[in-house]
Formats: C-alpha cells, sequence, structure tokens
C-alpha cells in the first residue's frame, strides 16, 4: 500500500480517538472549571462506564444493539450515581481543597480500580457492536460502527454545548464557574450545582467508554490512558473553554493516531506527554485560553 | 532555632531502637524492616517538599528512579563497583531534580502536581522505551558477585540480612539527621514560612525561587539515594518503580505518619507495610486498603499520627 491509504486509515482511527477523547475530556474539563478541583477517577469513572456496558450487554439475550442500547443508558446513570455518593460523602466534607481532593481522588481510583478487579476480573472482555456494516471507502471497506462512534461524539458534544450556552441549567453553571460567591449570593444554589456538575462529569466519561466498548475491550485498567489524555487534553485546550477542549481533543487524537501508526507508540506518548507538560509550564492558561483575571 | 537535646535524644533513641532490632526482630521482620528503612529514606525525601514546603508533587517516583537506575545501570552495563554506582545514582538524581524543578516551579498548586506527574510519565514510559539496556517492566536483576564491594582486603555482601539490615540503617539515620538538622535551621524555617505565606516571604525580600528550587533538588537527592540504595541491597531495577504508583505511595506514607515530623515518615511507611502485609492474609484486595486508608487519612485524619500526637501533646515535636 501507498502512504494515501495508510495516512486515510491512520486519520480514522485518529478520529476515532479523538471522538471518544473529547467526550472524557469535557467532562473532565466541567468539574475542573466548575468545581475548581482535579478528578484523578476520572479514568476509573470510564473504566466503570466501560465494565457496566459489558455487564448489561451480556444481561441481554436477542440482538446485540439492544444490549448496547440499554448499556448506553444504564451505565451513565449507574456511574453517575456512584460519582453523586462519593460527592457527597467525600469531596463535600473536605470543602472542596484542592490538594485534600486529589488524595481523596486517588483513593477513589485504587477503591474502584480493586472492586472492578474483585468483581469483574482481570480479563479483557469484547462487547459485541449493535450492528456490523462495512462502509467502503476508496481504498478498503471501514467499519461502520467506527464512523458512528465519530458522529455520536459529535452530536452528543453539540448537545453539551447546547445546554451549555442556550439553557438556563448551563447558566447557572457558568456563573457558578465564573464567581461562586457572587452566585451564591444571587441565589444559586452552589452546593447542588457541585453535585451535578461532578456527576455530570463522570457520565460523559461513561458514556464515552461505552461507545468505545465494542472497539476496544472492558479491562479494569483501561482508566489510565483516558485519564492522561483527558488531562493533556484539558491542559492544552484551556481549562473549562469548550471549543479549546474539542480542538485539542481533535489535534491529541489525530497526531496520537498518525504517529502511532508510523512509529513507535511508547515514542508518541512520550513525546506528548512531554510537550504538553511544557505548555503548562511556559502557557499556564493553555492554548486557548485567556489569563486569569 | 537550634536542635535541643530532647530532639537529640529522642532521634538517637530511634536510631538505637533500630539498631537493637536487627539483633533481636525474628528474620521475617528483619527483613521487611530494611526495605521500610530504605524506603522511610523515600518517605523523608517526598516530607521534605510535600510537608515542610508544601509543594504536592505527583512525580517522585522519578527522582527515586532516577537514583535506581543511576545506579543500577552503570553497575549492571558497565560492570562499576558499588560505591561508584551509588554516587552516579545521587549525581543522577541531582540532575533530574534540577531540571524538573526549575522547570516545573514555574507553575503553582495544582499545575504543579501535573506538570510533576507529566514528567514522571515521560521518565516512566522513557525506562520502557529504551528497553535494550533497561530490559523495561521485567528489569535487570543485579547478581550477587555484582554487588559485592571489597576494599581493603575484607568484602562486604550486601545480601546478607544483617549488613543489609544495617546499610539501610546507616543511610536512615544519615538522612534522618540531615531532615533534623534541615528543618531545625534557618533555611528549614524559611520552607515553612514559604509553604504558610509565599507572597509575605517574598515582601520581605527572601528569594522564594531559590528557596524551592534548593527543596526540590534536596528531596531529589534524598529519594534518589534511596532509589539507589534500593537498587543496590535488594538486587532489582526494574520500570515498576518509575510507575505512577510509586509516587503515590510516598504522599500515602507522610500523610499516614504526619506530614511536615521528622519521625512521621518513618511510622507511616512502617504502619503501611504492616497494614498491606496483614490484609493481604486476610484478602487480596490491597488496593482497596490503600485507597480507603487515603480517604480516611484525608477526611478524618488530616495530620497523620505524629502530626495529631504533635497538636494534642507534644508541640516540640520537630
Amino acid at each position: 500500500m501507498a502512504f494515501g491509504p495508510y495516512f486515510l486509515l491512520a486519520s480514522l482511527e485518529g478520529l476515532v480517538t479523538a471522538a471518544v477523547l473529547a467526550l472524557t475530556a469535557l467532562g473532565l474539563s466541567l468539574v475542573f472549571g466548575v468545581m475548581r478541583v482535579v478528578n484523578v477517577a476520572h479514568g476509573e469513572f470510564f473504566m466503570l462506564g466501560a465494565v457496566l456496558a459489558w455487564a448489561v450487554s451480556t444481561a441481554f439475550a436477542g440482538h446485540p444493539s439492544v444490549g448496547f442500547v440499554a448499556a448506553l443508558f444504564v451505565a451513565p446513570l449507574v456511574v453517575g450515581g456512584a460519582a453523586l455518593l462519593s460527592e457527597r460523602l467525600v469531596l463535600r466534607r473536605l470543602g472542596y481543597d484542592p490538594e485534600a481532593t486529589i488524595v481523596a481522588t486517588i483513593g477513589m481510583l485504587y477503591i474502584i480500580q480493586q472492586l472492578a478487579l474483585t468483581f469483574y476480573g482481570a480479563d479483557a472482555r469484547p462487547v459485541q457492536a449493535p450492528f456490523n456494516v462495512r462502509i467502503q471507502l476508496p481504498w478498503f471497506g471501514y467499519s461502520g460502527y467506527k464512523l458512528f462512534v465519530i458522529v455520536a461524539a459529535i452530536v452528543l458534544i453539540l448537545a453539551a454545548w447546547f445546554v451549555l450556552t442556550r439553557t438556563k441549567i448551563g447558566l447557572v453553571m457558568r456563573a457558578t464557574q465564573y464567581d461562586r460567591e457572587t452566585a451564591q449570593a444571587f441565589g444559586i444554589p452552589v452546593d447542588r450545582v457541585y453535585a451535578g456538575v461532578f456527576a455530570l462529569g463522570a457520565m460523559l466519561a461513561a458514556v464515552a467508554a461505552v461507545l468505545i466498548v465494542p472497539i476496544q475491550q472492558a479491562h479494569y485498567l483501561m482508566g489510565r490512558d483516558p485519564l492522561l489524555l483527558s488531562f493533556i487534553v484539558v491542559i492544552i485546550g484551556g481549562l473549562g473553554s469548550l471549543r479549546g477542549t474539542v480542538i485539542a481533543a481533535l489535534l491529541i487524537g489525530l497526531s496520537d493516531g498518525i504517529i502511532s501508526v508510523f512509529f513507535s507508540p511508547t515514542l508518541a506518548k512520550m513525546l506528548a506527554t512531554g510537550l504538553v507538560a511544557m505548555v503548562l509550564v511556559f502557557r499556564p492558561q493553555g492554548l486557548f485560553g485567556v489569563p486569569a483575571r | 532555632m537550634t536542635i535541643t537535646t530532647r530532639d537529640w535524644a529522642l532521634h538517637l533513641g530511634v536510631i538505637a531502637i533500630l539498631l537493637a532490632a536487627n539483633f533481636l526482630l525474628p528474620e521475617y521482620h528483619r527483613g521487611v524492616f530494611s526495605r521500610v528503612l530504605v524506603l522511610a529514606v523515600f518517605a523523608m525525601g517526598y516530607n521534605l517538599l510535600f510537608g515542610y514546603t508544601g509543594l504536592l508533587s505527583l512525580g517522585h517516583a522519578m527522582f527515586f528512579a532516577a537514583g535506581l537506575y543511576g545506579a543500577g545501570l552503570p553497575l549492571y552495563h558497565l560492570g562499576w563497583s558499588v560505591p561508584v554506582s551509588f554516587g552516579t545514582g545521587l549525581m543522577a538524581g541531582i540532575a533530574v531534580a534540577a531540571v524538573v524543578g526549575v522547570l516545573a516551579l514555574r507553575t503553582t498548586g495544582v499545575a504543579f502536581m501535573i506538570v510533576t506527574m507529566m514528567f514522571a510519565q515521560v521518565f516512566y514510559l522513557g525506562t520502557l522505551y529504551f528497553t535494550t539496556w533497561t530490559r523495561g517492566e521485567e528489569g535487570l536483576v543485579l547478581s550477587q558477585a555484582m554487588r559485592s564491594v571489597e576494599f581493603g582486603g575484607w568484602s562486604l555482601n550486601l545480601s546478607d540480612p544483617s549488613t543489609r539490615y544495617m546499610l539501610a540503617l546507616a543511610l536512615f539515620a544519615v538522612v534522618l539527621l540531615a531532615m533534623l538538622w534541615l528543618v531545625r535551621s534557618p533555611f528549614g524555617r524559611t520552607l515553612v514560612a514559604i509553604r504558610e505565606n509565599e507572597e509575605r516571604m517574598r515582601m520581605l525580600g527572601y528569594d522564594v525561587f531559590r528557596a524551592k528550587l534548593t527543596a526540590v533538588v534536596v528531596s531529589g537527592v534524598f529519594c534518589a539515594a534511596a532509589g539507589a540504595a534500593y537498587g543496590l541491597l535488594f538486587g532489582y531495577v526494574g520500570s515498576g518503580f518509575a510507575s505512577i504508583q510509586y509516587s503515590i505511595l510516598p504522599l500515602l506514607w507522610v500523610l499516614l505518619g504526619g506530614a511536615a515530623t521528622t519521625l512521621g515518615p518513618l511510622l507511616g511507611t512502617l504502619f503501611m507495610f504492616y497494614i498491606i502485609d496483614y490484609s493481604s492474609g486476610v484478602t487480596s484486595a490491597y488496593l482497596l486498603v490503600v485507597g480507603v486508608t487515603l480517604i480516611l487519612l484525608v477526611l478524618f485524619f488530616p495530620k497523620g499520627l505524629l502530626g495529631s500526637v504533635r497538636e494534642r501533646w507534644l508541640g516540640w515535636l520537630p
């Protein structure tokens, strides 16, 4: 094969990565933006979503699409519930102190990982794709499901954008992000907004996981890479900026896909991580962010 | 503030008890203690930055691993002697800490944690990438022959349990007394003042960046010393020690024992080792124990064991 087909394949794979990454990172970015805390357990919510997707889809006999659709609803709800619970039981009591929250979410990371290992096991397990269509492209046939993942992510991100910028809920969230105390003075229940945002962030990760799990198997350690990549995306994109997050996810996803096809994946990750650390050192507000007031 | 007789008595007393433990402890527990002593040095290095200076780093595995590889690689590939390898381990620690410090200290707060974590991740991936020399996850086994020390006619066998314990204790004692001296020195007070109010220190004319950089480098050297000693004493160098888990463990140990206390890291490391040791007999879910401990500590015991003791009863504890 010549360069062209390879490049197209790498770009498509990169787009799938970018789509899932954008959703996951959006969750992290919301939590960071509104609550000003880093959720280290975010990758584990992703993993929990994938594992639940496996559990739900195997519980339904029939056509794989039935189980998949059920998983698409059940997994985010359960993960959101778990996040809500941990927010009420732990984070609120810490008063959202940034450092204490990091330590506590590291604790959650270990707990969720261990529970998954105990109840789900150490095996990677596949989930069947809801449909099996190949779409013929110029050089090769490509999985229709992967294209569906890209479209679904775009739809979900547009929905998130709509909620954030065009609805009352979004207004309340943005007000809390902009100035917590003034928002409270205007009667916004900041405490409940925090709980909701934390749950919503986890749910976004879970949805992303349900979408990816027919492509990538569910495994109890699968939360690590999404966590690190989401960090990278959120930092490059600028904290709390939806547009920045999406652009950064595209940038990282595509370059990861393309570099991984042509070079060693370890080298790709090394370079990406190092570069992002440098971005944070020399341009702390991110590439698209605005400096803090 | 100078080191009082009380301080000396306490710290030398602890060292004396540990010395006696070499002859009193059963074989298995002596092995555990040797490991704990070396890892406590790691925790003390972490504590200097986290406890006293107030900088939460999530990348200290990088400094530990710099010592580990800095000592292990020349010993394994070039056949350098043990003392020289230990020295190169320390050098590697200084170099890595200085570079990381200069870059990471440009950020503060959460960004500092993320930057240190990412540098550590680059280091970890590096140990996997250069697998020709490091053998990645599988790691290098430093044989007993490589690790024997000879000078002046008599030789030292590093895999002998008693020798190993004594060397671990020697390193621990040196670092413990260095920590005591540091925190009682004007420099130590400066670090604590920076932790409490960085802006005011800057206004008073202190060079805050230089003080913090010194703290990072000293912390890095202690951690590298622990890493080098760990590799040389236990004969294994692997990339697992550079993973994120080894950045979180010292945080856990220090939080448990008490941040900003000289003896807290030892207590925390010892406690955690035995908690895991005991719980692994009951359940295989040791990560669950680590996670629950972290959350409970941060919720109900944010000052740790010695921190609480100091708050309630012994205000003079360094």
